[in-house]
């Protein structure tokens, strides 16, 4: 029994001794986290990355959303905090400063491609051609009726316009923590509202509340990812989802995609800007953590490499639109010159 | 006196009826509980059985896997490369490890898709008309890495043919397997339709062939080759946990126990102790992970999705089960044990370390694994340390980053390509469950055991 208790003081002794021995251990794998849309595109530039430079350890990544990843991000500079952090969309300049008051102060931004916004339904269901103006009719708490704002009386799309199903409103959107989430309130929601018009005279705030606000009845706020939006379309066959173009792709079997004025979402039209509704991706690099943390400035070279995000490269395969060279070699260039 | 017989008569017919009608009653109530127990079992077996067979007939089709067997000729013309530097041209390691990471970095730049894709073609029946694109669809990714690996080790392959094994693709397999409805049209399919007739052809022709899915147990994580994607890490992340948990849960626990039932003096504190450590049980567990992002990540600075962190926060959790069990089963002793031991002159602390502590062996053990079982399965607090990241290697301390097998079950339910990731997940909570039962006859066995000899 005295071995027992010996070896019990010896063990909490050496955990004691781990732990601050840890303080003293620095990170040699770099940290990323962020927008799930962006995750399969750098969990796929992570393997990649290791499997042609073995010195280095494969980078970790994390999601969250963008939200979610640029807060981590901000949180400062250490061993403790995120190195990357990927974004569907631009950092705000809230977190701009959340992240100079927490110290981080040398914020890389990196832009790699793009992904469309597609809304799909259940393959199963009828055709759906929508407009900005209709997913606004259809989904904002108060819509214009014969010139006043009034509760939205819609229960039908057809009821919206007639060459549309004649099936109950229902429409899963990302969660306020996703990046699509703002990129869908930008171009399909403003653009609607902007087109149906508001009445004169309301102030800002009013105005944001009125394009902002949504009915809680037919709305679905998914916080997760895309999967629990499929989720949401399998149980209820009469959703429509909003889906990365990418996710879309991968589940063609069970997804029917909408256009959206008149153009249906594919890696050409997107990347041709004709499709509406599409946005930049980009991942956020710690300028502070580069010399610190092994590896990052070559994982971004390699990132933005030919093979990997450019045409015909790993992550075209993987659903990227790559964008134009001179853009990726003007991106790289302003990343290498470093802080801006 | 008649009028008084007959009364008792009829009083003891009434008395008869009352009784009959009560015990009928009783009866009654008997069956109606017997037969609600009897519902309530087959309804919770039933819901097992149906978890299992749901879980089975998903899980089980995901434990075979395609392989590719290809003939790959390692062509000088694609492999532009020097010769591997050799050890003796170098006068120290350093210089000569620079040498060759320069080299294998070369060697990963080559296109090595291009001898994969030669080595498909020379499996295809001759005269196929394939763009290359959708001939690459057919192999997994990991492909030309695997070859390429094959290279590096052996740098005299080059100018040679040999048979390699590799992986069909995910969606391959999802065609091969039929999870994919195989009469849907071109535009619902995610392969093109002649990559679709040539898998068929290569299947007829013996050239893809399913095997027992090892690359399930011995790989990790992949999302750039989804068909190779394993549990190697995740168990890998969940061992270490597990030690740690181990490690500082029992001897913490079962001295914390000890300290409190034995020795502590009863007063307003220890009440209060125990009172506290009684919720401690009840706090849902994902209070303790954000305790532990607070306390271990933010103030402690352990790194994040660290199998350390995890652990700790898993101690914390596992904690008041020990602690309650052990003292449930040192208040079980029997009184005359103790007495026994005080009268023959042993001091309190011989009498609880030599006495009643062993007695209690079995609960402390099979505690210890429950809430070890318990821990096992655990998911929320490891969302919020950050051990819900894609790791694709195996952690070799508790200081890397990790994942657990239950997260790798939700990355897994969460990966984009369903129809190759739903047969995965429920493949992986195989596994999980498995191990799980093995905990637990491990603690029927040990129990069983130590009560033979206590």
């Amino acid at each position: 029994m005295k071995i027992a208790l010996y070896a019990s003081a010896a063990v909490i002794a050496l955990a004691a001794f781990g732990t601050t021995a840890a303080f003293a251990q620095s990170r040699d794998t770099i940290q990323i986290a962020g927008s799930s849309t962006v995750l399969p595109f750098a969990s796929i530039v992570a393997e990649e990355f290791s499997a042609a430079f073995p010195e280095f350890n494969t980078p970790v990544v994390g999601s969250g959303g963008t939200g979610g990843g640029l807060k981590q991000f901000c949180e400062g500079v250490g061993d403790n905090t995120i190195d990357i952090a990927n974004a569907s969309r631009k950092i705000k300049d809230s977190e701009l400063e959340a992240c100079t008051a927490a110290g981080v102060t040398d914020v890389r931004e990196v832009q790699f491609g793009y992904d469309g916004i597609v809304f799909a339904s259940s393959s199963s269901g009828p055709d759906f051609a929508l407009t900005p103006i209709q997913v606004y009719k259809a989904i904002a708490a108060q819509v214009m009726v014969d010139g006043a704002l009034v509760d939205n009386p819609y229960t039908k799309w057809s009821e919206i316009d007639a060459a549309l199903p004649d099936q109950a409103i229902s429409l899963a959107i990302p969660g306020t923590n996703h990046g699509t989430r703002e990129v869908f309130q930008l171009e399909v929601v403003d653009a609607g509202a902007e087109e149906a018009g508001l009445p004169e005279g309301l102030t800002d705030d009013e105005k944001k509340a009125a394009t902002t606000t949504f009915r809680q009845d037919v709305v679905i706020e998914i916080s997760g990812d895309y999967t629990e939006t499929l989720a949401r379309l399998t149980s209820n066959p009469e959703t429509v989802g909003v889906f990365g173009l990418s996710f879309y792709e991968q589940n063609t079997d069970s997804l029917k995609v909408a256009t959206v004025n008149g153009i249906l979402p594919s890696a050409e039209t997107v990347a041709a800007g004709e499709y509406p509704v599409s946005r930049p991706l980009f991942f956020y690099v710690k300028g502070q953590h580069i010399g610190v943390v092994p590896g990052i400035e070559e994982y971004v070279q390699f990132f933005l490499s030919e093979q990997t995000s450019g045409a015909g490269g790993t992550l075209e395969a993987a659903g990227l639109i790559p964008q134009a060279a001179d853009k990726t070699a003007e991106v790289l260039a302003s990343f290498e010159a470093g802080a801006k | 006196m008649t009028d008084t017989l007959s009364n008792t008569h009829a009083a003891s017919l009434e008395r008869t009826k009352l009784v009959r009608a009560g015990l009928r009653r009783r009866h009654m109530s008997e069956a109606i509980f017997r037969g609600l127990g009897l519902a309530a079992i087959v309804m919770a077996l039933g819901f097992v059985a149906l978890l299992f067979i749901d879980i089975g007939r998903k899980g089980i089709p995901a434990f075979t896997q395609s392989n590719l067997h290809l003939t790959v000729t390692f062509d000088p013309a694609v492999i532009e490369v020097g010769p591997a530097p050799a050890r003796a041209d170098f006068t120290s390691e350093a210089e000569y490890n620079a040498a060759n990471l320069g080299w294998q970095r070369e060697v990963a730049l080559l296109n090595w898709n291009t001898i994969v894709e030669q080595a498909m073609r020379a499996a295809a029946p001759a005269g196929l008309d394939i763009d290359s694109r959708t001939l690459l669809t057919i192999p997994e990714t990991d492909a030309r890495h695997r070859i390429r690996a094959l290279f590096v080790e052996n740098p005299a392959l080059l100018g040679q043919t040999v048979d390699v094994d590799v992986l069909a693709s995910a969606n391959a397999t999802n065609w091969i397997k039929g999870n994919i409805d195989r009469s849907l049209g071109d535009a619902q399919q995610q392969l093109a339709a002649p990559a679709r007739t040539l898998i068929d052809t290569l299947v007829e022709n013996g050239t893809i062939s399913n095997g027992f899915s090892w690359s399930i147990f011995t790989n990790v994580d992949s999302r750039a080759a989804p068909a190779s994607a394993g549990l190697l890490g995740a168990f890998v992340g969940t061992l270490w946990m597990m030690l740690i948990v181990v490690a500082l849960a029992v001897p913490i626990g079962v001295a914390a126990a000890v300290y409190l039932e034995e020795f502590a003096p009863k007063s307003r504190l220890t009440d209060f102790i125990e009172v506290n450590i009684n919720n401690l049980a009840a706090v849902p567990s994902i209070v303790f992970g954000l305790l532990g992002a607070a306390a271990f990540i933010n103030y402690m600075h352990l790194p994040i999705s660290a199998p350390i962190v995890g652990g700790l926060v898993l101690t914390l959790m596992t904690l008041p089960t020990i602690i309650i069990a052990t003292r449930g089963a040192l208040l079980g002793v029997s009184p005359s044990l103790r007495q026994a031991a005080l009268g023959m002159g042993a001091s309190k602390t011989q009498m609880v370390f030599h006495h009643v502590l062993p007695v209690t062996f079995p609960s402390i053990l099979t505690a210890t694994i429950l809430g070890i079982a318990h821990a096992l399965g655990e998911t929320a607090p490891l969302l919020l340390i950050g051990m819900k990241a894609f790791v694709a290697q195996v952690p070799t301390s508790p200081f890397d980053q990790a994942t657990a097998l239950p997260v790798q079950i939700y990355l897994w339910q969460g990966n984009e390509n369903r129809n190759f990731f739903e047969p995965r997940t429920a493949a992986a909570i195989m596994v999980l469950l498995a191990v799980m039962i093995c905990l637990n006859g491990v603690a029927i066995y040990l129990r069983s055991r130590l009560e033979k000899r206590a």
